[in-house]
């Protein structure tokens, strides 16, 4: 009896094995930051974890985090393909010529690459559209500020970075015409230290709102700290943070992305595309705008996010102009998706030059 | 009463030994740290230090890989332990190294798309340069107005990742890359691209730079009077002077060549593995070179296998971080107690344990 409980047991734990070494394919993510950051690649892993969900035993993923840009990313790209894996997301914009000189060794490996504009027949990209929720970000800062001066914390000057710069004040500025955005460059993706330091600059030049297009939730906590400012959460909600000084956010779900590329290749239909999704497919989410926000512009920004969500109102709507004075979008035009792609200029009204 | 006592000649056994008795150390350390964390030990020590080099799967390409991270790790150590052993501290490599990259990019780039034989040593020259005006710096503050070339050098590193960013937005921006920072791929330009010499050996000129400055160094420090003279700075800088070795002459030396390798090491990884100038291209090789150094005892051979071991860790460490999915920082935390060990063993080569009490 005892020994064939043990034996049964044995065949069980066997089984077991099997089963999770059987996985039909094997989906690896390269995180440029760590999986605990709060914003950017802890999003990226929520998605993994929706990959994980979705198929239980039929997929297995791994992971690599801190992953440095250059050579070092191409080495792990590698490992990641040598050890089997048939799908590999890379998760920063500097994955991007190594994702595509890896791919060309491992023409039966699937590889993602986010943010980038290179392509190959086994490499597909995908970005979302922040600047949709970077109008709602926009239009409830220009409500909300007492002192009329918004700041801006940004990452690097590469268009995704100026684009949410253009939608927030573009959406600022029709709500309230006397906003100012003050930018302050940071030059890192995550780093909380310098961070803190931008945004506590910030707010002693008289900012009452901080935006970011950073990843750590420093900012957050250096506004509520110095009290009466507010902020958004960036690519994840940082809820923790709510009501005040977080007052809404906006969310990178790359959950259903993930799950339905890696249900395109456990079904051999998976082809290199070019996806950008906003608000309407999901992949952008405006977090709960918070109490702190009065009723009505808590409305308004709904609106706002419904109406980008169901493509009726683009957030780059004409008449619009450049800085230096000259058209851009005649009234009633919209932007096309390439001048958009490569946007290296801010709209009238910005001051202050984009580095060069 | 346990007590040490200062060897007369530190122990010829105990310099081979004790790295040994180390590894073995971080070994039973990191396992235990491992099995803390609900990991197999054994198959994780065995994948960071056995699988990289002999794995079928896995060892044909990351045997390769092995140097080329240790190759400009080996280079940019080689330098600084000159510098080291005469008592003159660069902390600054990692800014050379940035400024070797950018000034070897620049000439390529300037003179894109050019077809000769000439560009790639001529890269090879600029980025040399690059590297040793940029330990000038720290060199001629020090020897006109006797400032501290530790922290001269070090700020330098941030200075230098400053015109990095600046560079890789700007001047040498790619005209093609739709507004995105960074240069064109240098990869991507057959004249420029620092290709590897034999195909897949990993071996490209970064990598033999390294093993002849490890063979030059050990020439000059043990057969040339420079050589002696570093040393005679370091061990007895009163009698160095009495013999007549000018100090001037000696930082200004140990500077520029350690500024020239870290240099040279920049210039190889950003026309090689790297292939282009990014804004953080640069990824701690000049920091980790300082430990490189420092574990190789300041000794050519000793950085040679140091650096050897540290790219081993890296990347056995990232194979383990997959196969396990053990937590990035634990590997880091791998890497550490083998440096704590090996310099917590080091005291062994200079003292010797006397049980009793003491005379």
């Amino acid at each position: 009896m005892k020994l064939k409980s043990i034996l049964t047991s044995a065949i069980a734990a066997v089984a077991l094995g099997t089963a999770a070494i059987a996985a039909d394919i094997k989906v690896g993510f390269v995180y440029v930051g760590p999986v605990g950051d709060g914003g950017w690649t802890y999003e990226h892993d929520q998605g993994r974890k929706a990959v994980v969900e979705a198929f239980g035993d039929r997929v297995e993923t791994i992971y690599q985090e801190n992953v440095p840009e250059g050579a070092d990313s191409e080495r792990v790209m590698t490992q990641m393909a040598l050890q089997g894996a048939d799908l590999i997301f890379t998760t920063s914009f500097g994955y991007m010529d190594p994702t595509i000189n890896v791919a060309k060794k491992f023409p039966n490996v699937k590889f993602e690459h986010a943010t980038g504009y290179k392509r190959a027949d086994n490499v597909s990209t995908y970005s979302a559209r922040f600047y949709e929720g970077r109008a709602v970000q926009g239009h409830i800062a220009g409500k909300m500020t007492k002192t009329n001066k918004i700041g801006y914390i940004g990452s690097f000057p590469i268009p995704e970075v100026i684009r949410g710069i253009n939608s927030a004040y573009i959406h600022a500025k029709k709500v309230n015409p006397d906003v100012e955005f003050n930018i302050v460059w940071a030059y890192t993706w995550f780093d909380p230290a310098k961070e803190a330091d931008a945004a506590n600059a910030l707010i002693e030049q008289g900012c009452d709102v901080v935006l970011q297009h950073t990843d750590s939730t420093a900012p957050q906590a250096a506004a509520e700290k110095a009290g009466n400012v507010i902020t958004f959460g960036q690519a994840s909600d940082m809820a923790e943070f709510g009501p005040l000084p977080r007052v809404s956010s906006i969310i990178d779900d790359w959950g259903p992305y993930y799950v339905a590329r890696t249900q395109a290749v456990l079904d051999g239909t998976w082809t290199s595309m070019d996806t950008w999704d906003g608000i309407g497919p999901g992949m952008v989410k405006i977090g709960e705008i918070s109490s702190a926000v009065p009723a009505d512009i808590k409305a308004e920004a709904e609106a706002l996010r419904d109406a980008l969500g169901s493509g009726e109102y683009h957030a780059f709507t004409g008449p619009l102009n450049k800085q230096d004075g000259t058209p851009w979008l005649a009234a009633g035009e919209t932007a096309d998706d390439g001048t958009l792609a490569g946007m290296n200029f801010y709209v009238e009204g910005l001051t202050g030059t984009i580095p060069q | 009463m346990i007590h040490f006592e200062k060897r007369l000649n530190p122990s010829r056994i105990t310099t081979v030994v004790t790295p040994i008795i180390a590894v073995i150390l971080t070994m039973i350390a990191g396992g235990i740290m491992f099995a803390a964390l609900g990991k197999p030990p054994l198959e994780a020590i065995r994948i960071i230090f056995w699988d990289p080099l002999f794995d079928p799967n896995f060892a044909s390409y990351s045997r390769p890989q092995l140097l080329v991270k240790a190759g400009p790790l080996i280079l940019i150590a080689i330098g600084l332990s000159i510098g080291f052993k005469a008592g003159i501290w660069n902390i600054g490599a990692e800014g050379q190294y940035i400024m070797g990259a950018v000034f070897g990019a620049a000439v390529a780039l300037a003179a894109y798309p050019a077809d000769s034989v000439l560009l790639f040593p001529a890269m090879v020259v600029s980025g040399a340069c690059g590297g040793w005006l940029w330990a000038m710096i720290p060199a001629i503050l020090r020897t006109k107005f006797n400032t501290n070339e530790i922290l001269v050098s070090l700020m330098l590193v941030y200075v230098a990742e400053s015109i990095l960013a600046s560079v890789a937005q700007g001047l040498l921006k790619n005209p093609e890359g739709y507004g995105f920072p960074g240069s064109r791929n240098l990869q991507q330009y057959p004249s420029a691209f620092n290709a590897e010499v034999i195909a897949n050996s990993g071996m490209h000129w970064g990598v033999i730079s390294a093993f002849i400055a490890v063979i030059c160094a050990y020439v000059m420090m043990t057969r040339h009077i420079r050589g002696f003279e570093v040393r005679l700075m370091g061990e007895a800088p009163k009698a160095a002077r009495f013999s007549g070795t000018s100090t001037t002459r000696l930082v200004v030396f140990c500077l520029g060549i350690s500024g020239a390798l870290a240099g040279l090491a920049g210039m190889f990884e950003v026309s090689g593995p790297s292939g282009q100038i990014t804004i953080d291209f640069n990824s701690g090789y000049g920091f980790t070179a300082i430990i490189v150094a420092f574990l190789g005892r300041l000794h050519p051979i000793g950085i040679l296998l140091a650096g050897l071991l540290m790219a081993l860790t890296y990347i056995g460490g990232e194979l383990a971080q997959l196969m396990l999915g053990l937590p990035g920082a634990s590997i880091q935390l791998f890497q550490g107690m083998l440096l704590l060990f090996l310099l917590a063993t080091d005291i062994f080569t200079n003292y010797r344990i006397r049980i009793g009490g003491a005379k």
